[in-house]
């Protein structure tokens, strides 16, 4: 296990630099020059522009300035948004509001997903496996803003149920609303992701076995077919935390949640480029070390990969 | 059976006499039917399920719809809108109503399937030729060329592509048009296409037809192209069909977001954007283009599902 996980923290940092490289590298070819854009149209005086152009290491080249830009970035700097602000401040507000919705979406995915694919598998072929199935498909093609503003108007304007917006510093049952429209498209994934899993685990022989030596179904279900099928689940909550990142962007700028995904979105829609740049940054260092960590669980849960 | 007790299985080479039988006598094994491959067993699984048919239609009539919008409606999508019309209801000759701006709502999805259309297809051309040489080469040749281009598709597939997209879009504020924003999805969305490409091809790449064309002399490059691509491409064009979709979602959430688009051009995501702040008042001006986009997605995924079906006989056992 120990080598195992030496082995994974090794091939992050590749994966860490190039991305991180690429981000800056989409900075760096924007168009404009960064100091004329900061004076606008009275250009301040040479030597005013050198000393900020050596201060911020833009007389050095390409590979120099990344570099400086790394060391920031380990160093915990994230840069400024636009109003001034350090982003990390920003952050530290903003973020536990963000974990609250990714948990409570987290919980209704997995439990409502598990639960139906689960009925799905072993009544495959039934009405409820061929209702399952269809709303899934129905659900993985809503994009999740159609979905979002369906919900906001109907459960909330129209019929009441849940207030539009959030705002304000929302607990876990403000969130609820947010939370399940962000929980959706992941949850018809996992859908179908349970549904062939179980299905394949239901086959395997040591089911045979468990049922032969006299194990009711109620015990052979939940310990023996359902524990052998998540395993493609726990793997896919990595891809899926993607997909609930740029989520969490729409959904937390609908429903107004002041969360990391919402200012995002409103730097955005006011164009600041560099506080977007600051917080995908942000993001993506996040998907990452989820996945690592998803990946070492991954190996707790099956030896085999430990091993290859 | 040949030999097993030796190290190596004997393979015994029948060469008949030219003289004594025509080759084509040896050559013929056709046993009773038609030949039969992959793609002829999917074909004969396809035409026997409904949801292809039902799938293949829709994305036909909003091919046509894209390509001809002319046909199907008399107004003009971005001209001659009446503010007076704002968020008006529908009325004869203006079957959906009118928006904000007061053009016709249902004009303006007419128009809006090209730019769609013309995102998801540029995108997945750019996904499809990337996917396959990183995947292809990647998975026949091995060793460090593998390791190389493993790690790239790694780093590329480390950032979630719509928040690379996000970046890109903005970087390039100035310069947004359809191939841009194509790109800028295209380019961070290709990986997942060129691992499941490699993977497939080092199943294939030891099959026996393999070891007969390089015992035949054919290249290395070429029985690459000629041989183990063609065989591994199924799963691939499944992924095709349904990046397409995730294609035109990401351009909507871009357009969405505001780093899409021009508000000029015709996109349903723009037409979202814009009457999100009239929901209360005008919920039908967000849900029309609201509908047309998700079948639009809808149409795509199930017939990628319907062909990941057709081909693999695991999933065809699944249900």
């Amino acid at each position: 296990m120990l080598w195992y996980t030496g082995k994974r923290l090794l091939q992050i940092i590749p994966v860490l630099l190039g991305a991180t490289f690429l981000i800056y590298f989409m900075v760096f070819a924007m168009p404009g020059d960064p100091i004329a854009a900061l004076y606008g149209d009275r250009p301040p005086a040479p030597g005013v522009i050198d000393q900020i152009r050596d201060q911020y290491h833009l007389n050095d080249p390409f590979i120099v300035q990344y570099f400086y830009y790394l060391i920031g970035i380990f160093q915990g700097d994230f840069g400024v948004t636009y109003s001034g602000q350090p982003v990390t401040e920003v952050l530290a507000r903003t973020f536990p509001v963000t974990i609250r919705l990714a948990i409570l979406a987290i919980f209704f995915e997995m439990v409502a997903g598990i639960l139906v694919g689960l009925i799905s598998g072993l009544r495959k072929g039934g009405i409820f496996d061929a209702t399952g199935l269809a709303v899934s498909l129905v659900l993985i093609s809503l994009p999740i803003f159609v979905l979002g503003f369906v919900a906001q108007y109907f459960l909330a304007i129209q019929w009441g149920w849940f207030s539009p917006t959030v705002g304000g510093d929302p607990g876990f049952v403000d969130l609820i609303l947010p939370a399940i429209v962000l929980a959706t498209i992941s949850f018809a994934q996992i859908v179908r992701l349970t549904r062939s899993s179980v299905i394949e685990t239901q086959s395997l022989d040591f089911v045979r076995t468990a049922y032969s030596k006299g194990l009711t179904r109620r015990r052979v279900v939940p310990v023996h077919i359902l524990r052998n099928s998540l395993i493609p689940v726990v793997t896919y909550l990595g891809t899926d935390f993607g997909t609930l990142l740029v989520g969490a962007t729409v959904t937390e700028g609908i429903f107004n949640v002041p969360g990391v995904g919402r200012t995002l979105y409103q730097a955005v829609l006011k164009g600041e480029g560099p506080t977007v740049v600051s917080f995908v940054t942000v993001m993506v260092l996040l998907y990452l070390v989820v996945n690592l960590l998803i990946d070492l669980l991954y190996a707790v849960l099956d030896p085999r990969i430990r091993y290859a | 059976m040949p030999d097993t007790s030796s190290s190596k299985p004997r393979i015994e080479h029948y060469v008949a006499p030219l003289e004594e039988t025509p080759l084509a006598a040896i050559d013929s094994v056709k046993t009773e039917g038609k030949p039969s491959n992959l793609w002829i067993d999917a074909w004969h699984d396809l035409r026997r399920r409904p949801m292809f048919w039902i799938s293949s239609a829709l994305i036909l009539i909003i091919v046509f719809v894209a390509l001809f919008p002319g046909l199907f409606t008399n107004e003009s999508p971005n001209e001659g809108c009446q503010l007076a019309n704002s968020n008006g209801a529908p009325v004869p000759g203006h079957p959906l109503g009118f928006t904000r701006q007061g053009c016709d709502v249902f004009a303006r999805i007419v128009y809006g399937a090209g730019t769609s259309l013309s995102v998801g297809i540029i995108v997945t051309i750019l996904v499809f030729t990337l996917g396959v040489l990183f995947g292809a080469f990647a998975g026949y040749y091995g060793g460090w060329v593998d390791g190389v281009l493993s790690r790239v598709g790694d780093i590329f597939f480390s950032i979630p592509y719509i928040l690379a997209a996000v970046v890109i879009m903005s970087v390039l504020a100035n310069y947004r048009s359809v191939w841009v924003i194509s790109l800028a999805i295209g380019v961070f969305a290709w990986p997942a296409t060129a691992r499941v490409l490699r993977s497939e091809i080092l199943r294939v790449k030891n099959s026996d037809f393999v070891t007969a064309a390089t015992a035949i002399g054919v290249s290395r490059f070429k029985i690459l192209w000629a041989h183990v691509v063609p065989n591994s491409i199924a799963p691939v064009i499944v992924i095709a069909t349904i990046s397409l979709a995730g294609a035109i979602v990401a351009e909507a959430t871009l357009s969405f977001l505001g780093v899409g688009l021009p508000s000029t051009f015709m996109s349903w995501g723009n037409d979202i954007a814009q009457a999100q702040t009239t929901l209360r008042t005008a919920p039908q001006v967000l849900i029309y283009p609201s509908i047309a986009l998700s079948l639009t997605v809808f149409s795509f995924i199930m017939l990628g599902e319907v062909v990941r079906d057709a081909l693999d006989p695991k999933a065809r056992a699944q249900r």
